[in-house]
């Protein structure tokens, strides 16, 4: 890429706009993904019986169980948000740099 | 070329006619070991297949960038799909179903560990990786840094990976050709080698792409039946979860405390290590990172990410009801009894699932999955293997040795060649380390993935600052830390060399390693004052605006 294409973009207002809106969304997201998981794990370690509670009074299935696939549901749903976010606002705004620039 | 095509159909030929033969051999010992005809018939209807789509990838498999990323024409959703069959391995179908079988809740725990990785890798690297990089995910890493010490830093890296993985993947496969099909494990393991050699060679990553997306969609539909069928039968026709917790209960030999995490976890800083590992170690698998340069665009790119989280986040939980319908519908009946393997059924714990299949839908279903588990095999070796011919083709010959003046025909050349020597090595792995105890490789992958090859490939992204000097001493360091800290640990010291208690005390060194290479990039970083570093500090404008808006970037091949 050319010194000037570089410039060019970087001076334009829309790619300042599109890298801090992207960056702060992915590391929120991350960040998220990364809090819900060690909340699950760090439970397991300090305290094994809470996730052994039955889900109801005389119950064999425990609060561990959705709780668990509640991670796995929760992972899937956070790139399912991602990609609406992307779609509708970073791709837009990519969309409109290269037009501009290009 | 040409002497490829010739060599085609022929090698084709006598490798059908080898397996006929090798199933031809197998029938007589069927009445007494129970081998069963059906596994075989679509075992080798799946080989006939594949090696079809072989020759029609073969034709269309012509420059490095077919070779490589196939032509960059795969879809969103089929990569998804192919990730989620790389992911969806013989170990992680067979293990973590195995795993629930014989312990419970803790299977549902690395499940958990190992699905949470997909999102951060979507959210950080996905997009980004697609927009910098061409083939392999060294070409990231050394895109604005001195090319032959970052390029020979992330294929070492790469290839100790890729063969840490096969030898596994190799050892899973005889064993369990050896169960399912009474074969000779050193025939099996040939058997192996000689396919993901000829999909490779002559399909490259086209070929290697839609073996892993057929697989991953028979194994979807084999473990979706398997399992709703297991809950089925196991909650008495009601297919209430809970009813068949409660039978599961009842029968396993420790009760409740299958219902809840066990000793799978024990120390807080364990299970952060161990959670370190299993997530970023996703993010540092070569032929993982590799599938991201085989679609179009940094949307595509992440598009795959969310159709593969879905489907590894579905067959989990497959595998989950699997476990606890093995526990209910295997235990105690004899058919399935042997006292005297793991778990007590035949073929020890990791024949869980497979022992299930035969419980669920007889001896046809039993089949289809048996087909379905080599299948598995074939197309993640398949994966490595290409990983792994790809970063000694592009990266040590292509770009270290020959310093970039090289003929892209040459290149692919080179690679093949790299793929039949990889593909005999991976056969001689297999053989030599038949009798060995593996257990400790899942931990030693995990954790040079995560802690050599994430951290350069995170920081070469996000790290303006990052120099060539900071890269290697931390990749490095990581790549180092990583090996001799599970040498040392407990699954190496005390349980395979039994010298007494470990010197480090974590099966799962991430937490260290990691940190180690993190530091190793940062201060190497801040103390280098060369003319170079200055030069690396201003690239990093171009190389952000590139990674940012994708101009630039790699397109897709027009056909």
């Amino acid at each position: 890429m050319q010194e000037d294409m570089i410039h060019k973009i970087k001076s334009n207002p829309k790619y300042h706009e599109l890298v801090s809106k992207r960056s702060k969304f992915a590391w929120i997201m991350a960040i998220l993904m990364l809090v819900v998981y060690y909340a699950f794990i760090l439970t397991i370690a300090y305290d094994k019986p809470l996730l052994a509670t039955p889900l109801w009074e005389g119950a064999t299935m425990t609060i561990g169980i959705p709780v668990g696939v509640a991670v796995i549901v929760f992972a899937f749903a956070l790139t399912g948000i991602y990609i609406q976010r992307a779609n509708a606002v970073f791709d837009k705004l990519t969309r409109e740099i290269k037009e501009e620039v290009l | 070329m040409s002497f490829w095509k010739r060599a085609f159909p022929t090698i084709l030929l006598m490798l059908i006619a080898g397996s006929a033969f090798a199933a031809g051999g197998d029938l007589g010992a069927v009445k007494k070991s129970a081998v069963n005809i059906p596994a075989i018939i679509m075992f080798v209807v799946f080989v006939a297949a594949t090696l079809g789509i072989t020759y029609w990838a073969a034709q269309r498999t012509k420059t490095a960038k077919d070779f490589y990323a196939a032509g960059g024409g795969i879809t969103g959703f089929q990569n998804g799909l192919a990730i989620a069959g790389d992911y969806m391995s013989a170990a992680s179908f067979l293990g973590i179903s195995g795993l629930v079988f014989l312990n419970g809740y803790d299977g549902l725990i690395f499940s958990v560990g190992w699905l949470v990785g997909w999102p951060i890798i979507m959210f950080l690297i996905a997009e980004q990786l697609r927009n910098l990089g061409k083939y392999t995910y060294a070409d990231v890493v050394s895109y604005r840094f001195e090319r032959v010490p970052m390029r020979t830093l992330a294929a070492t890296a790469a290839l100790i990976v890729v063969i840490l993985y096969l030898i596994g993947q190799m050892v899973g496969a005889g064993k369990l050709i050896q169960v399912l099909f009474g074969l000779d494990y050193v025939y099996a393991v040939i058997i192996v080698g000689v396919l993901i050699i000829m999909y490779v060679t002559f399909g490259g990553m086209l070929a290697t792409t839609w073996v892993q997306i057929i697989k991953a969609g028979l194994l979807l539909f084999g473990a979706t039946i398997i399992a709703f069928g297991a809950l089925y039968l196991a909650s008495d026709g009601s297919m209430s979860p809970e009813r068949m917790f409660q039978k599961a209960v009842e029968v396993h030999p420790k009760h409740g405390a299958i219902m809840g995490p066990g000793a799978l976890v024990s120390s807080p800083i364990e299970s952060i290590s161990l959670g370190l590992a299993l997530m970023f170690g996703t993010a540092g698998l070569p032929h993982i990172l590799m599938r991201f340069f085989t679609v179009g665009n940094a949307i595509e790119a992440r598009k795959s990410v969310f159709y593969a989280t879905g489907w590894i986040g579905y067959f989990y939980i497959l595998t989950f009801l699997m476990g606890f319908g093995a526990i209910v519908l295997l235990t105690g009946h004899p058919e399935f009894a042997d006292p005297s393997a793991v778990g007590g059924i035949k073929g020890g714990q990791n024949m869980a699932a497979v022992n299930l299949a035969a419980a669920v839908g007889g001896n046809a279903l039993l089949g289809f999955i048996s087909a379905v588990a080599f299948a598995t095999i074939l197309a993640v070796v398949s994966g490595l293997t290409l990983a792994g011919a790809s970063a000694i083709s592009h990266d040590l010959y292509a770009n270290v040795w020959a310093h970039g003046n090289v003929d892209e025909q040459h290149e692919v050349r080179v690679s093949k060649i790299a793929t039949v020597v990889l593909g005999i090595i991976a056969i001689f792995l297999g053989i030599a380390f038949e009798k060995q105890n593996i257990a400790y490789l899942v931990a030693l992958t995990f954790s040079v993935a995560a802690s050599a090859n994430f951290p350069i490939l995170l920081m070469s992204i996000y790290y303006g600052k990052m120099t060539t000097r900071g890269a290697l001493i931390g990749g490095w360091l990581g790549l180092i830390s990583a090996t001799v800290l599970v040498i040392i640990g407990p699954t190496v010291w005390t349980e395979i060399l039994k010298m007494g208690d470990p010197i480090f005390p974590l099966k799962y060194p991430a937490l260290f390693s990691m940190s180690i290479a993190f530091l190793g990039i940062w201060i190497g970083s801040m103390l280098d004052g060369s003319e170079r570093a200055k030069k690396e500090h201003e690239a990093f404008i171009a190389q952000d605006v590139r990674c940012q808006t994708g101009i630039g970037a790699e397109g897709a091949a027009s056909h």
